[in-house]
């Protein structure tokens, strides 16, 4: 039975407005005061995961008329692995005083998303433990996701940096453990509290973590973040469907065109767009690559995390030989902006082949070479087994995907429980842990990386012919060889090229294996040349959100082993 | 030359030499660094970068001389010169060749161990004046590491004092004239060679430092030549252990052929060379790892190799 007539069977005087999707998520529209029972009830049901939760200013929404009348949308996305599928449950709001009930009593995940959502929508959620500002400053004014927010600053008006405000700003900075839910003494004796961030050499980039200690042993640690926040959502409001592709790349900033992914496939969801063999391909190969050159900087970066001086050296030069394929195949190495809605910019170069096939050739000794010089040292493992542990329903709570999510034993992996872009012809496996310590979320990476590369020895000895853009009228940009033939086509080309597409309207979410865990992004179109709302769910959120619950009762440096394994992007995070 | 000129000569000699090679150091573990890490390292100051670390000096010598406002200032300025001080004493009893010492103690061993304890104050004033968090828990490593380490360095030594039955550095070279004392004091070198590691704060034992977890420890609030004290101290604490292993276990100048001098030095480099080859090699334990290390292996290592030691010398007269 559908999940929705679930839904009505379990809810009878519910009225629940069904609403058709493009990417054929079953979604529902469900009345605010029942919100919170019938995600509780889907949990109940199977939905284990919180996938994500978002929010939508309908306001200026070209396509009103379809929905029914209300000014913001919360939307809740559920994920059920049993039955591998997604349910959508979108709560409308009011202007007025848009309020909701908290689900942070289902889901320990549901904290940070309610917590963006008020800070970027002004939504509030009763019952929230602290409802506090997470992306943007604490002295913000307005919600920035709102449609009346300006994006630009020159829309802002002049800023004046006066006294009364260095003064104001400076207060806001001040730290009170009060605010932050921290007790200074318990039982007699004071806590130390250390600022670990936003500057600091084990927190790969600009992290906050506010530690409660008790000598060395860390009694709470609360992480801050927003330090990286660029407002990527914002800005896919502004840009054409087209022009967007460049901001993607660099939300996980290690993942190149593994963020343009997503990104197109769910354009072309939305314009219906079916790419030739080629493209699909040479997608894969690229974003393999891409896993290849973001874990090798994970590897490196984490044996230094743990005080290993030069595994960091080695590996960076084995990414610069992926970014040297990349560059000779893009044109670029870390930010390519390569893939194009339809395709992918242009076709492989003569000799691409040869230079992957040197690659593998000269990278798979090496891998065995690491295995020795950091999983199998006994210091190594000494700091990573035990540490940071958490149990498979653990992570599912809170909302882990990716090696994370592997590490507990639990093999899932969107690139073969969902195939999309042609990943079912390939050959490869899932690796898992057992424990989901920081050891074993290693093991995972670092077998993936191997998988990664059978997967590219595939797509050299299987590289269809054909083109490498669909033929598509959305196709953007059209190919070129057709424009100069017919009034008609070269019409098309011109408008695509400077007005950009225009996508029909709809909405659609795709999700890919990205190198992190689970990157998707939920499109909406109201059938104009910008998105209306673009919607990134990003992996290091959630898993950022974990690290208190692992790193409670351990010591400073298992934070930075908890830190390292957790492989997470401060760009991911704060998008 | 009258002895007592003939010693003066030599302590400047000795004390000039040290400072050149603790400087020249720098350069050489940054070169070796990079050559075992596929990278060059620096490479442009002077033939093979070697001037690299003048220009270092002279950076840290011209750049403004912070003492942070809430630091306890007398304390803040005399932790560095302890270090230098501590160390350059205990150079005082390495014997580098026969006639090549500034005095022959017959305490010498004794009297580098009390140097080397001394040492610690450095360190725990450091971060504890500096009055910084991160400061704070690199002096508190720092402290309850070498304090456990320094108990097993003295045991780890009494077997060789045991063998040559003197405290003299110099009478425990000549008595290795016929078996280097590794040999025989195998378990005491590799405790020696632990314990000298942590007391030198040197990968993997640098949890005071501890770049990744604590910045930079207990001198995360230095700068300019103060920093460049610690720096330096480091280095002629490497150059100071390598030394006293040779001593004691390597037969100190011993060797054919060669000038006494020159054996001492080669054999001190190859230590150091070891030294450096371990930090770019091995990660960080955790504190209590270090500790139980310490602790549960390495002292019942250094009791057990003493009462052997003991039981052997006993036997033997």
């Amino acid at each position: 039975m559908d999940v929705l007539q679930e839904l009505a069977a379990a809810f009878p005087g519910v009225h629940f407005v069904p609403q058709p999707t493009r990417d054929l998520v079953p979604t529902c529209w469900a009345p605010a005061d029942r919100a919170h029972e019938v995600v509780a009830h889907l949990k109940r049901s199977g939905y284990r995961m919180l996938y994500d939760l978002a929010a939508v200013d309908e306001r200026l929404r070209a396509d009103r008329a379809a929905l029914p009348a209300h000014d913001f949308t919360v939307v809740y996305h559920l994920l059920s692995f049993d039955r591998n599928a997604d349910v959508r449950i979108k709560v409308p709001l009011d202007d007025a005083h848009p309020s909701l009930a908290t689900v942070t009593d289902i889901w320990p995940s549901a904290n940070w998303y309610e917590r963006e959502i008020f800070d970027m929508f002004g939504i509030l959620f009763d019952g929230h433990p602290r409802l506090a500002r997470l992306l943007m400053p604490t002295t913000w004014k307005g919600h920035p996701l709102r449609k009346d927010h300006p994006a630009r600053a020159t829309e802002m008006g002049t800023f004046h940096m006066t006294e009364a405000r260095v003064e104001e700003e400076q207060d806001a900075l001040r730290f009170h453990p009060e605010e932050w839910g921290l007790t200074r003494h318990d039982d007699g004796e004071d806590y130390m509290f250390l600022n670990l961030g936003p500057q600091h050499p084990g927190t790969h980039g600009v992290l906050r973590i506010v530690l409660q200690l008790r000598g060395e042993e860390i009694v709470d640690a609360i992480p801050q973040i927003g330090y990286h926040h660029r407002g990527a959502e914002k800005m896919g409001e502004r840009q054409s469907w087209h022009t967007f592709i460049p901001y993607t790349d660099r939300v996980d900033y290690l993942g190149g065109v593994m963020n343009n992914l997503p990104y197109v496939l769910s354009v072309e969801r939305l314009a219906g767009i079916e790419v030739p063999d080629r493209v699909k391909v040479i997608r894969i190969m690229l974003c393999e690559l891409f896993r290849i050159a973001s874990h090798l900087v994970w590897y490196g970066t984490f044996a230094q995390d743990v005080g290993a001086l030069s595994p960091v050296f080695y590996m960076f030069t084995d990414r610069e030989r992926v970014f040297g394929i990349i560059e000779a195949i893009c044109g670029a190495r870390m930010h390519p902006n390569w893939f194009r809605i339809g395709g992918v910019a242009e076709d492989l170069p003569k000799g691409w082949d040869r230079l992957v096939s040197d690659f593998v050739a000269y990278f798979k000794p090496r891998l065995r070479e690491y295995d020795t010089l950091v999983m199998a040292n006994a210091i190594f493992r000494a700091r990573t087994r035990g540490i940071g542990g958490c149990t498979a329903g653990e992570a599912i709570d809170w909302g882990a995907t990716g090696p994370v999510l592997r590490a507990t034993g639990l093999e899932w992996d969107f690139r073969k429980k969902r195939p999309y872009s042609g990943y079912d012809q390939f050959q490869f496996d899932i690796p898992t842990g057992q424990h989901g310590d920081s050891y074993d979320r290693a093991v995972v990476h670092v077998e993936e990386i191997r998988q990664s590369v059978r997967i590219i020895e595939q797509c050299v000895s299987g590289m269809p012919e054909g083109p490498y853009k669909s033929a598509a009228t959305l196709a953007t940009p059209p190919l070129k060889e057709r424009t100069m033939h017919d009034i008609e086509t070269l019409i098309t080309h011109f408008l695509g090229v400077s007005w950009g597409p225009v996508i029909p309207a709809g909405e659609a979410l795709v999700h890919v294996e990205a190198t992190k865990g689970d990157n998707g992004y939920y499109l909406t179109s109201d059938g104009n040349t910008i998105p209306y709302r673009v919607r990134i769910r990003t992996p290091s959120f959630p898993h950022m959100q974990m690290v208190p619950m692992l790193s409670r009762g351990r010591m400073i440096p298992d934070l930075l082993a908890i830190l390292g394994s957790l492989d997470f992007v401060l760009a991911d995070i704060d998008r | 030359m009258s002895p007592s000129l003939y010693a003066i000569v030599i302590l400047i000699v000795i004390l000039v030499v040290l400072l050149t090679v603790a400087a020249l150091l720098v350069w050489f573990e940054r070169r070796l660094l990079g050559l075992w890490q596929d990278r060059y390292g620096p490479n442009r100051v002077g033939p093979f970068g070697i001037f690299q670390t003048v220009a270092d000096t002279i950076k840290l010598l011209t750049k403004e001389d912070w003492i942070p406002p809430f630091a306890d200032r007398p304390v803040f300025v005399i932790a560095p010169a302890i270090v230098m001080v501590t160390v350059l004493l205990a150079f005082g009893v390495v014997p580098f060749a026969p006639t090549v010492q500034v005095a022959d103690l017959n305490i010498g061993l004794l009297f580098f161990l009390g140097m080397s304890s001394l040492g610690v104050y450095s360190v725990t004033l450091a971060g504890w004046s500096s009055d910084n968090k991160y400061a704070l828990v690199g002096s508190l490593r720092a402290a309850a590491q070498m304090l456990a380490y320094e108990v097993f360095m003295g045991l780890s030594l009494m077997g060789v004092v045991m063998l040559a039955g003197s405290f003299s550095l110099r009478a425990i070279v000549e008595a290795q004239r016929g078996l280097w004392y590794c040999v025989p004091q195998l378990l005491g070198l590799i405790v020696f060679a632990n314990a000298g590691i942590a007391e030198t704060r040197r990968l993997p034992f640098d949890l005071p430092e501890a770049e990744s977890e604590i910045v930079a420890g207990y001198h995360s609030e230095y700068s300019g030549m103060k920093f460049g004290m610690f720096f330096i101290g480091e280095y002629l604490g490497i150059t100071l252990i390598s030394a006293m292993a040779v001593t004691l276990f390597f037969g100190g100048w011993l060797g054919p052929w060669l000038p006494p001098v020159v054996w001492f030095a080669l054999k001190t480099l190859i230590l150091v060379c070891g030294f450096i080859l371990l930090r770019a090699t091995l990660p960080r334990p955790r504190f209590d790892q270090l500790m139980a290390y310490g602790w549960k292996v390495m002292l019942p290592l250094a009791l057990l190799n003493l009462a052997v030691t003991g039981a052997i010398v006993t036997a033997r007269a």
